[in-house]
């Protein structure tokens, strides 16, 4: 098997790991990327943020072309992506996702989950999958549920197990589209501090998300979208205290009043 | 009005009416696991992302499933057989027996390639694109993720679809393949249409289906996705 997507691959190619330029979608008549420029440095957490029907998932979604544009080049460790076939799912295998929804595999076990792409994609042994697996899993908290199937399990604990399952393709960066959206206040928590760790141990990111308190502590870089434009680029310090444009403070204080 | 409650034909020939129902389970059996697998490989191509593959499948499925079985049956028969001489034994029942099996199973996975068909839109779009995210090729995400749960919740539909195959076995005899309805026929003209051989013949098929319903009835509860 080839070495791609292991870690060692931060030893790579020194310039930034995800490169859009001048990234244009539409759904029909609806304008939904409009001339998308943004760059995320390796180890870097970008949140994007801003209101709804703004562009956020489709942008997210647009990086491992779940969503293909039809604009402009998107670079992924410096590869364009791929149009279609075996060479986009190898650069998907690259790119790690987590949904709003966990979207688990309803019929399959959290371990089978976490180690079905390791086998099948990447080739690893059944019995070395599953010891990096429950490696993981007991990461995130839940090595007591992987013989369990995702409708057993708790919101919080279905989208760590995602999480788990995006990590054993040892990704070189994660995407993550809103995954607390969907969840209990109280579950909330577990979610983000698995993010926040990851964040801490350098793993490249990209997380649609409104809570701020993890944008403070984990991201060095705020994207504001709104109309499938990025209206403004700042630290979440600056953003969330000082914001420069009128559309995000508009947007801030709408989302700070309650 | 003796004769039309007389039971004794249908006792005399239990060995006869036996071999017919052997027959009919030999046909239903082998063509259930032929159009099971014929029909998945339709499914598959009528959701493939190539146009081809998807023009194809529509177009055979619209085509078997809108013909009458006796049609389909003589055509593999008569024609494919017979007139183009391809013969898959010298035995002549042998060879009809295939025959009936290979126009049964290429009407029967029509309906068993819509049924699963119909699973497969309950399957979440989430399902496939978590697939995809993984790295997994379209391949790899129907066989592993989308066709499991779609199976799993036609199991009932599908159960109905091999109850009316069986029952439709009855046709095949139009392919030269005699089963029980056939030997039922024969019975009919050798001892007058009774109804306690057509009871005799009637409890026969439900032997067959009854169990079948049941079957994948538990089968579907047994294996219904939690979502
Ligand atoms: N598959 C689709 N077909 C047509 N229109 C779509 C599709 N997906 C999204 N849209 C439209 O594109 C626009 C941007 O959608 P997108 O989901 O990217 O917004 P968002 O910023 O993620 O919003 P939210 O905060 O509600 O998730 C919206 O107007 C939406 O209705
Ligand atoms: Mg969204």
């Amino acid at each position: 098997m080839k070495e791609s997507g292991n870690e060692a691959d931060e030893t790579g190619s020194g310039g930034p790991l995800v490169v859009l330029e001048k990234v244009n979608k539409h759904f029909g008549d609806l304008h939904v990327l409009k001339d998308i420029d943004l760059t995320v440095d390796r180890g870097e957490v970008v949140v994007v943020i801003g209101p709804s029907g703004g562009g956020k998932s489709t942008l997210c979604r647009s990086i491992n072309r779940l969503e293909p544009i039809d604009g402009g080049t998107i670079l992924v460790d410096g590869t364009p992506l791929p149009a279609e076939g075996k060479a986009l799912a190898r650069l998907r295998a690259d790119v790690g996702m987590v949904f709003q929804s966990f979207n688990l595999f309803a019929h399959k076990t959290i371990l089978q989950n976490v180690t079905l792409g390791p086998i099948k994609v990447r080739k690893v042994p059944k019995a070395k999958a599953e010891e990096e697996a429950m490696a993981l899993l007991d990461r995130v908290g839940i090595a007591n549920q992987a013989s369990k199937y995702p409708a057993q399990l708790s919101g919080g604990q279905q989208q760590r197990a995602a999480i788990a399952r995006a990590l054993a393709m040892h990704p070189k960066v994660m995407l993550f589209d809103e995954p607390t959206s969907a969840l209990d206040p109280e579950m909330v928590k577990e979610v983000l501090d698995v993010m926040t760790g990851l964040a801490g141990e350098g793993m490249t990111m990209i997380v649609v998300t409104h809570e701020m308190g993890f944008a403070r502590r984990a991201a060095q870089k705020v994207v504001f979208m709104a109309d499938g434009q990025i209206v403004e680029v700042n630290t979440p310090d600056e953003f969330f205290t000082n914001a420069q444009t009128d559309r995000a403070k508009d947007f801030l204080s709408k989302i700070l009043t309650h | 009005m003796d004769q039309l409650f007389d039971f004794s034909p249908v006792f005399d020939h239990h060995e006869k009416i036996l071999e017919g129902f052997e027959a009919t389970v030999r046909l239903a059996v082998v063509s259930a696991v032929l159009s099971l697998i014929l029909g998945t490989i339709l499914v598959a191509m009528r959701v493939s992302p190539t146009p081809v593959l998807r023009a194809t499948g529509t177009f055979y499925v619209n085509v078997m499933r809108n013909t009458p079985l006796t049609l389909v049956l003589l055509l593999s028969s008569l024609c494919v057989s017979d007139t183009l001489g391809i013969l898959v034994s010298d035995d002549p029942r042998t060879n009809y027996y295939w025959f009936g099996v290979f126009g049964l199973s290429a009407y029967t996975s029509t309906f068993v390639c819509e049924a699963l068909r119909s699973g497969i839109n309950t399957v979440p779009l989430g399902q496939a694109e978590a697939a995809r995210s993984i790295g997994l090729t379209f391949t790899q995400s129907l066989r592993m993720i989308i066709l499991p749960q779609a199976f799993r919740t036609v199991i009932a539909p599908l159960g109905s679809v091999l109850i009316a195959m069986i029952k439709n076995t009855t046709v095949v005899i139009v392919a030269s393949y005699a089963e029980a309805a056939a030997f039922m026929k024969e019975m009919f003209d050798d001892y007058g249409a009774s109804i306690p051989i057509f009871l005799g013949f009637a409890l026969g098929f439900m032997v067959l289906t009854l169990p079948t319903g049941f079957f994948f009835g538990w089968l579907a509860k047994r294996m219904a996705v939690a979502r």
